[in-house]
Formats: structure tokens, sequence, C-alpha cells
């Protein structure tokens, strides 16, 4: 155990500590959290501080030079210092977004030389956004079922179906999707990872209104949709394998203990501050008590991260402890969101949209929004199985056996 | 940053495992649980030549001057094997009350001897870190000791004890001394005798350096090694767990199949992941990092004492009928989690004693 920054680390925690002090008038207000709840088109100042970010090697570190990132040598330790240290200035991030967390590593590992060429740049500086169409109405948690199907016409795919819980359809230019290329192979043998424009002539966006009041998801639905085969990322018939690799992207993206490190301190000045009975909150015990055994789980979420890193740069290959990462995480997110709903009271019922209920407001978005993560990306129950078989080694559910 | 073992702590984990295996049977368990002897003699002794009981102490008192972290190390392999020998009171709390507080004739008199294993200490800190029961503790005047000390660990057979009286004050007592009754009582660890002492103007040799922040230190270093234990133990249910729902056929199929049996499986392995995370980054605050050793030794004893009992019954469950029976020896460390967790400050006092150091209480 050595928690201490070695000679170069040291070197890299002050640099990006002079970085933010000399830009830190420019960065945007709107965070990455924000464009989460509520997906929009970035701003000209959230894409300005990205390509600022891409420059100096604080988004896109890893992507080569030749596709428009920064070219540096992975360094698991120097990301989390960048993390740590935007973290503790307030100070947003680089963007994090399906096309930049998800379709980035998969072009990377899987893109023909022009896929790269065309994409990964404008997507790592926020030019480019994109939705990911993976799940249907009959392909939820049982993904690889799913019938979009896509049949060869000359030198294109023309693609009919429809994919739901689309995130941020509704806005974005591109789409990486899953299609079923070989209706007779079986069924991971038959899909294939395709990319297009949304303005596509065939495909109707209809926004699906979620609890949060704002339309993060979308129905998208295809007919007769008219694709060039040379949109294929990994080849015809590979998807199967290709958003594996991907979905691996997503479940990293999903759990960040920083995050909930974030709420906690606002709960924290929250019980400092917010008076009841002209007392202040925390003498409440039940409140206290609630908060410091979230407070344990969040520590204890930082510190299997920090083991976590460590095991990766020792070179050993995922297991357990990163298969349970999701669960946790947005199910810790969760009971925080609701501890600071319990410990506003009735003040925690006010919407936001009201000018006084814009700071306590928040958590009930977040409330809604983290249950949304808890069943998104591979629901806790999915994870579950994932941890017992994969991580546990456990019998998996015997299939169906027809006529039994 | 380096948050991982080096491979001098892997060598010590490996060489207490393999001996540890090679010597805690069921059997011998249930032997200690159920006779006469408090702990196992001959287990004693071979930890001791492994270093045991060495770990904490400086080199010029025949130590391995070692860090926490090492004994959390240690601890996990006596709670996953539920070793029935004393440790946390005489080779954790003992040397370091006399270390940090005593003076240099104290010192000589007893650290050599607590490290190569010939003498043992029990410690009577039960009012002081959990708060004082029914009347119980001790009033210091004039050098002697009178009233009681409930809960004491790792009495059985002790030379001496490190005893905390009401004021703050420490003292070393000889288990010989005049005026001193030794009640010993059975407790749900049938590994884990405690006693209770009965002090009569009995004549104490005070720790003439204690202060409140050092009392701290060494509860805080006691709460930690007890949650390590617990890690341990929690691991060993869960492995038991997962093995006997691979093997365990009903309906034609492995229960293990069953998703309501697979997830009770996976619950307990990703709330008890983090916890060996918690723990030992409190351990290498305690040894580097002094100002966020408290707090953080408060977490993870709060956090691995509710994660412990969520397991010990899950992991109970998961065996069936099989679980509650004897038969299967599930319970000794289903018992040695209940006893971790009650001792030295159960979950709320600790996270209300972190509540406080924070602020929020």
């Amino acid at each position: 155990m050595d928690l201490t920054d070695r000679t170069e680390h040291l070197a890299f925690r002050q640099e990006v500590r002079q970085f933010l002090d000399k830009h830190k008038a420019t960065a945007p207000e709107e965070t990455a959290h924000s464009f989460r709840l509520s997906p929009r088109p970035y701003t000209d100042t959230v894409k300005a501080w990205q390509k600022l970010l891409v420059k100096n090697g604080y988004a896109g570190r890893t992507v080569p030079k030749a596709y428009g990132g920064y070219g540096a040598e992975p360094d698991i330790l120097k990301n989390r210092i960048i993390a740590d240290e935007f973290f503790a200035a307030d100070i947003p991030q680089g963007l994090y977004s399906q096309g930049i967390s998800m379709l980035v590593p998969t072009l990377l590992e899987h893109g023909t030389e022009e896929q790269k060429k065309t994409w990964i740049g404008p997507t790592i500086r926020g030019d480019v956004m994109w939705c990911q169409g993976y799940s249907e109405p009959n392909s939820g948690s049982d993904l690889a079922s799913l019938q979009t199907s896509a049949i060869e016409d000359g030198d294109d795919f023309l693609i009919n179906g429809s994919k739901i819980w689309t995130s941020s359809a509704h806005i974005t230019p591109m789409i990486f999707c899953l299609v079923r290329t070989e209706p007779d192979a079986s069924k991971y043998q038959g899909i294939s990872y395709l990319i297009f424009p949304m303005d596509t002539p065939g495909i109707d966006v209809r926004p699906l209104q979620t609890m949060t009041g704002h339309p993060s998801f979308n129905e998208v639905f295809f007919t007769d949709v008219r694709v060039p085969k040379n949109a294929v990322v990994g080849g015809r018939g590979n998807g199967w394998k290709v958003a594996n690799s991907t979905l691996k992207h997503e479940r990293g993206m999903l759990s960040n203990a920083n995050g909930s490190l974030e709420r906690l301190n606002k709960i924290s000045t929250l019980l400092k501050k917010e008076m009841l009975d002209g007392r202040p909150l925390w003498e409440n015990k039940n409140l206290t008590d609630r908060f410091v055994s979230l407070q344990a789980r969040v520590q204890a979420m930082r510190f299997h991260e920090m083991r976590l890193l460590t095991r990766t740069k020792d070179g050993k290959a995922p297991g357990l402890g990163d298969m349970i990462c999701k669960l946790l995480g947005c199910e810790l997110n969760h009971q925080l969101d609701a501890l600071a709903i319990d410990a506003l009271g009735e003040i925690g019922v006010l919407y936001d949209g009201i000018p006084s209920a814009k700071e306590d407001g928040i958590w009930q978005q977040w409330y809604m929004y983290d249950l949304g993560l808890i069943i998104g990306g591979g629901t806790a129950q999915i994870q579950k199985n994932i941890i017992a078989e994969r991580g546990l080694d456990m019998p998996r559910e015997p299939r169906h056996q027809k006529g039994s | 940053m380096y948050f991982g073992l080096s491979d001098e702590q892997l060598m010590i984990q490996n060489s207490f495992r393999g001996s540890l295996e090679r010597n805690v049977t069921l059997d011998s368990i249930r032997r200690i649980s159920t006779g006469d002897e408090p702990f196992d003699g001959a287990l004693w002794q071979e930890l001791s030549g492994l270093g045991m009981t060495a770990l904490l102490i400086p080199e010029q008192y025949g130590g391995a001057a070692l860090g926490l972290i090492e004994a959390v190390v240690v601890a996990e392999e006596l709670g996953k094997s539920a070793a029935p020998v004393p440790f946390v009171g005489t080779a954790v709390v003992a040397p370091l009350a006399i270390m940090l507080m005593a003076d240099e004739t104290q010192k000589s008199e007893w650290l050599p001897r607590l490290a190569d294993g010939s003498v043992r200490i029990g410690v009577a800190i039960s009012e002081l870190a959990s708060g004082a029961r029914r009347g119980s503790g001790l009033t210091e005047e004039n050098g002697t000791l009178t009233g009681t000390a409930s809960f004491v660990i790792d009495a059985a057979g002790a030379d001496a004890f490190v005893v905390a009286d009401r004021q703050q004050g420490f003292h070393l007592v000889g288990a010989d001394s005049p005026g001193l009754e030794i009640i010993h009582s059975p407790t749900i660890d049938g590994t884990r005798p405690i006693a209770e002492l009965k002090f009569q103007n009995v004549q104490a040799s005070g720790l003439p350096q204690t202060t409140s922040d050092k009392i701290d230190r060494v509860l805080n270093a006691g709460r930690i090694i007890l949650a390590a234990e617990s890690f341990g133990a929690g691991q060993e249910m869960l492995r038991q767990a997962v093995a006997y729902a691979k093997d365990r056929k009903q309906f034609d199929r492995a229960i293990g199949s069953f998703q309501a049996v697979k997830h009770m499986c996976a619950e307990m392995a990703a709330e008890l992941q983090p916890c060996q995370a918690l723990i030992w980054y409190a351990a290498y605050a305690f040894d580097v990092m002094s100002d966020d050793a408290e707090l953080s030794g408060l977490l993870a004893k709060s956090q691995m004492d509710d994660v412990g009992r969520f397991v010990a019954r899950t992991a109970t469950e998961v065996h069936g009928g099989m679980g509650y029976t004897d038969l299967m020896g599930l319970h000794f460390w289903f018992k040695r989690i209940g006893f971790n967790r009650a001792t030295w400050g159960a979950p709320e006092k600790l996270r209300a004693d972190a509540a406080r150091l924070q602020g929020l209480g």
C-alpha cells in the first residue's frame, strides 16, 4: 500500500492544477451531469471547453493524434488524477456521452481506417453526438434476441424494425445500431453493428416522456432505411462481439465514486445549514446515522475503485471486483438522493423550474434518474446474474427446452 | 499510488493461510468451542512461531516492527479459518497500548515476552470502547483499582491485563494480583471466552504516557482488526455458500442455478468486496496518515459489522436447514461475526462517534 504519488505523477498533478488555475474562468457552468439529466445539443461554450481539454490531454487523452486525440500512453493513474483534480476544483471534466464513452473505444478496436478518421475526432470534440440503437421492445435484458432486420439490397442494407430506450435520439445526428443481417444464422452470429446518420429517409423518432419530465429516451422506427454496406463496424455478423466490447465500456461509465462523493458532500452541507424549528438538521440522529452509513459506503467504493486501478495496472484481468461496480454504484447514488429528499422534508417535493427550488429540486430529478440507471445498462437483477455466473462461477439458468 | 499488498505482505498472507489450513479443522474448532481449553495451545505456539505475536512490536524488543496493515492481513486469515486463538487483545491492543503509553521499564518487562508469545495480556477496555453497562467501571485511587471491568478480551490464561479506568487512565495489572477476581464467561462464540474482572484495591502499574489521542489510536487499531477478522469470516461464509449451492441439487438442478439463490450470493459478494478496500485503507491511514485514521476506522468497522451481519445470515440461509445444524459448523463463523460486531463499539455507536468527529453531532 502506498497512496502517495511518485515523481512523475506528482509533476502531472501540478500540471493539471496549473491548467485549471489558468483556464477556470472559461469553464462552462453546465456540467456533463446536466446534459445527462436533460439531453440537448452542446452549447458553443461547452464545445470550446471540450476542445481545450482535448488539446491539453484532459479529454480523449489516449486517442491517437491521427484521429484527433492527444495520443498519450494509457496511464490509469493519470486519468484518476485528472478526475480528482477537476472534481476538487469543481470544474466540469470532459464530456461523457455514449459516443465518447462507447462508440470511440469500439471504433478504435474494430473500426476501419476510414471510419476512425471520419468519426473519432468530431465525436471527442463534441461536434457530433451519437445515440445507441440496441434495445428493442421485445429485446431488453435478452439483447441478442433483437429482430430489427437489415436485408442486403445491392450495395446497401434495407433496415426495418424498431428500437426503444434510445437516449438522445431526438437530438443526435448519428446512431450506432445493432441489426440482424443474417436471419438464418444463430442468435449471436447473425448480428451486425452499423453506424449511419439519423436523417436517413425512413427513420421516425418519437420521444418517450420519462418520469423526470424530460424526454431523454426515444422510440426509433425504421422503414426501408437504406444504409451502405460500408457502414458495418467490425465485420458483418460480428456485431455481438463488437457490441460486447462496447457494453464493457458502458458498465464502466455508469459507476464513479467521485460522483457519489460529490452528492455526499452536498448532503453534509445540507445537514449543517438547513434548519428545522430553528435547530440544524444534523441534530436529528436518524439523519446523521443514515449519513454516516452512506459515507462508509461511498468511501468503500472509492477505495475499491483505487484497488481496481492498481489491479488493472498490474495487468490483472477484470473480475468479480469490476462486476459489482455498476450494481453498487447506482444503488448507492439512489440512496444518497433519497437521504437528501428526506432531509429536505416538504421542501424535497419541490421540482425544478421553480427558481427557489433550483438547488433543492435537483434531488428529485436525481432520485428518478438514478432509478433509471439502476434499470438501464443491464438491470440490477441482470448484474446479479453476471456477478454470480461469471464472478462466482455459479451455474447458469437452464435454457428452456422445447416441449417441456 | 499502489492500492494493494506488497510482496512481503503477500508472503505473510501465504504463510498464515498455509498454516491455518493445515492446523485448523472443524473438529479442532468444535473441540475448543465445547471443551474446557480456552483456546488451541498448539495452534498458538505454531502461529507465534510464524510471528503472529511479534507483528507490531519494535525490533529492539524482539518484534517485527510491522504496521497495522500487516496485522489486518493476518486478522483476515484468522477470521477466514475461525482460528480458536487469542489475537486482537494480546497481539494488537495490549502491545500497542504498552508501546504508546508505557515507560521504558514497563516496555522492557512486557514487550519482548509478548513478542515471543511467552506471555499473554488480556484487555479490559470495554467500558471505554463501548460504554459502561450496569454499573461497571474502575476507579483509580493512589495506584490501586476498585470496581468491575466487563467483557475482558483474551482473558483466559492471561498473565496480565491492560486495564482502562473511568478517568482515562491505563494500567497494567498482573493476573495474580491480590484483590483481583477473574470470572470467566462463555460467549456465543465458543472460541472467544471473555471474563469479568472484579477489583478490590488492586495494585496497578499505571501507563504514564497515556493521552486521549493515544487511547483513540489504540481503540481504532482494535476496531480495524475486528473488522478485518469479520471480513475474513464473511469471505469464508460466502465461499461455503457458493460451494454448497453448486453442489446441492433440488428439482434436478443445482440450487445455485435458481436466481433466488444466485442473487443472494451475488449480493453477498457485492457487499463484501468493497469492505476489504475500506479496511485496508483504514489500516494504511492508521500507519501513515493519522489525520484520516480515526474516521476511517469508525467507518470501516461500522460498515463491516453491517455487511457481516447480512452475509452471516444470508450464507446460512443459502444452506437451508443444513446451515442451521451444528453438523456444517457454519455457525462458528456466524458467531465470530456476531461477536465482533458487538465488541468495542457496535455500528450505531461508531456512527454517532463518526458524526461527532465531523461536526454532525
